[in-house]
């Protein structure tokens, strides 16, 4: 029942939001017009929020070349095909289709536009004129896993994921890994809530983790739910997406910012250029579509100093937290020492490494 | 296990039980004088954020509950013109009235993404609300105890007050109150407003007290559960009370199992749980040959007089 009545409501929304589009003024023809399909609104502070900076970000490099136009609450259903036809109708000749959900919708609007280039962002189908974007969220995780196992006093860590997705499977990995290299008896419990928001769900889970020992917890989930709870509780946690430090000065460590204004500076450019071509992108802190927020004040000099480090080699790509020897929950040796798993297995990834304690 | 871990399992099962029992417990009272709203959820937002930039504007967070009555109220009165004055189709209008507060609580809440509020929590002094023991008694907003104190005031103001009696008249048989000379539609704009504020104050529960913040649908399907929370509580006020608790349980178990490495169930079956403990409760009811025996008799139906 919420479901259609989201839907219903996202598609009124939508529909006011290409309303407001559709009124702007007509624009010179040698301008590059760029289109953004947004999941969430602009305001969530969290992934819509900072793709929306991305599209800012495009206008301020490149000024008078271009003109972007987005659609808000476009939802992850068939509703989304019409919302992207309509941005490629007014003229779009590159559309950014911003989340997972939007698949085979771009899929199909792009066989029927075959003069218009896609982008969708982290999905795996691509076509003459689609191409695939990502950002390697998973160094960033790899960053909180250290300062966690660094700081934690129980040894327990709580994580709240959203579905078992690759991406978030990548992330549980790397921040369990990265704790282990920091202290190796490190636990992390997971909990899915099977939703990317849900505040009071969120809320409650960490609640729950909590109570169950973990004394530092982290979220693949939208909102700062837990980082409120956590605050209340005298305990810490990290941002999602953005920095969330204003929602708890004290229980905010740091957080993953995803910016991607370079990427999308980058495809503007290359379609001023002429150079567009398909391409799979995967990003990440060497590039600058991943960074970490300021370290909040309850972080230690060696966690920070130890975090310092895994950003320092990302950068210059001498470290790899996906390096042998890695286990599976199981025990399983999955990974040989010395090892380095390659970004095809990473964006595939549908076991958790050992220490993870989940349902799923 | 120790008491440590049941007092703090208990505490968040009071935390996701409170807003659907207040919300229930308006609900209820609305069907009982015959009319169904399914605007919860939508009544719910738009208490989430009258009930916050009421706290924000004011720094009073018992404002700001009053304010997410207010509103929640407002919103409901706006069903019940169209419904009670113009006889719109009571399930389209709820449901456009879900669709309506949940815009409406975006575009009021535009100015207010990102700021927070203190938590409103215990008023107790802390050697009572802070108290490893006694925090499972005094640790809670206040708007938990106004839930618990409401099941019993509500339930005597439906059984034993004269204007409780009108109401249920309303509900069962609108022309015959109509014929001895009870305003049906007043009762029942009294009705709807009266569960228009409680949803509004179960919507500022997770805005003040939860995470004190505002987000968009931040409430997250809360207002459907508390409809079907109504029909499995078979329109009794003592079983909605139990059955708000029962389903703040399954949704704690869904979260304990789930952080204790249990998978016994998909995740999906849990969320769907309090839907088909509903079913269930429907199906043992009408098994039992009393079928709605206790659902108004008029509910849904438009009131229409001859005269």
């Amino acid at each position: 029942m919420t479901k259609i009545s989201r839907r219903t409501l996202m598609k009124g929304a939508g529909a006011i939001a290409t309303a407001s589009v559709i009124g702007k003024p007509a624009l010179a023809a040698d301008k590059l017009k760029i289109g953004f399909i947004f999941l969430g609104p602009i305001g969530d502070y969290g992934w819509t929020w900072a793709h929306n900076k991305g599209r800012e970000a495009v206008e301020a490099a490149l000024g008078d070349k271009v003109e972007t136009i987005y659609v808000e609450n476009v939802a992850e259903d068939a509703s989304a095909i019409p919302q992207i036809r309509d941005l490629a109708q007014q003229g779009c000749k590159l559309i950014f289709t911003t989340s997972y959900g939007y698949m085979d919708q771009t899929i199909q609007v792009a066989g029927e536009f075959k003069d218009v280039k896609f982008e969708h962002c982290t999905g795996f189908k691509r076509a003459d004129n689609v191409s695939t974007y990502n950002s390697k969220f998973h160094e960033g995780r790899a960053v909180l896993g250290t300062i966690a196992g660094k700081q934690s006093k129980s040894g327990t860590l709580g994580y709240l994921g959203s579905f078992k997705v690759p991406e978030v499977v990548l992330g549980v990995n790397s921040f369990t890994l990265s704790a282990q290299r920091q202290n190796k008896d490190a636990k992390v419990k997971l909990v899915m809530i099977d939703s990317w928001f849900d505040p009071p769900k969120e809320a409650a889970a960490t609640e729950t983790l909590i109570n169950l020992g973990c004394d530092i917890v982290t979220t693949h989930t939208d909102s700062p739910a837990a980082l409120q709870t956590l605050e209340q509780k005298g305990l810490h946690g990290f941002g999602q997406g953005a920095d969330m430090s204003s929602f708890a000065p004290n229980a905010h460590l740091t957080a993953i910012l995803d910016i991607w204004g370079p990427y999308y500076i980058a495809r503007a450019q290359a379609m001023l250029d002429g150079k567009w071509a398909s391409t799979d992108t995967w990003w990440g802190f060497k590039e600058g579509t991943v960074q970490i927020a300021p370290y909040g004040k309850d972080v230690t000099k060696d966690a920070a100093a130890a975090a310092d480090k895994v950003q320092a080699g990302y950068k210059d790509g001498s470290f790899n937290i996906f390096t042998g020897p890695i286990y599976a929950q199981d025990g399983t040796l999955k990974v040989k020492d010395g090892e380095v798993m390659k970004d095809a297995d990473l964006a595939t990834i549908d076991w958790f490494v050992k220490g993870v304690e989940s349902a799923s | 296990m120790g008491a440590d871990f049941i007092i703090a399992a208990i505490i968040t099962v009071v935390g996701l039980t409170t807003p659907i029992l207040l919300a229930g417990i308006g609900e209820l009272v609305v069907e009982k004088s015959g009319v169904l709203n399914l605007g919860v959820e939508g009544m719910m937002l738009t208490g989430a954020i009258s009930g916050f930039a009421v706290t924000v504007i004011t720094g009073n967070p018992w404002a700001g509950v009053i304010g997410a009555a207010i509103g929640g109220a407002l919103a409901s009165l706006l069903f019940a013109v169209l419904v009670l004055q113009l006889n719109s189709n009571q399930v389209a209008t709820g449901l456009a009235l879900t669709i309506f507060g949940t815009g409406l609580s975006s575009l009021l809440g535009l100015s207010f993404t990102g700021r927070i509020v203190a938590p409103f929590l215990s008023v107790f002094p802390a050697s009572l609300s802070a108290d490893p023991i006694l925090k499972v008694i005094f640790g809670y907003s206040p708007i938990v105890y106004f839930a618990l104190l409401m099941v019993p005031l509500t339930a005597w103001f439906l059984k034993s007050t004269r204007a409780g009696l009108i109401l249920r008249a309303v509900g069962e048989n609108d022309l015959s109150a109509h014929s001895i000379g009870y305003s049906v539609r007043r009762v029942r704009y009294a009705a709807i407003a009266f569960g228009g504020a409680m949803a509004g104050i179960g919507g500022c529960y997770f805005s003040l007290v939860i995470t004190p913040m505002w987000a968009e649908k931040m409430t997250a399907g809360r207002g459907w559960i508390a409809l079907a929370l109504v029909v499995f509580a078979g329109w009794r006020m003592g079983r909605l009370l139990a059955g708000a608790y029962f389903f703040g349980i399954l949704m704690a178990l869904e979260l304990y199992a789930k952080a204790s490495g249990f998978s016994f169930l998909p995740s999906q079956f849990w969320a769907a749980m309090p839907y088909i403990m509903t079913v269930v409760a429907l199906s043992f009811i009408s098994s039992r040959g009393t079928a709605g025996a206790n659902a108004p008799a008029c509910l849904g139906k438009p009131f229409l007089p001859s005269t």
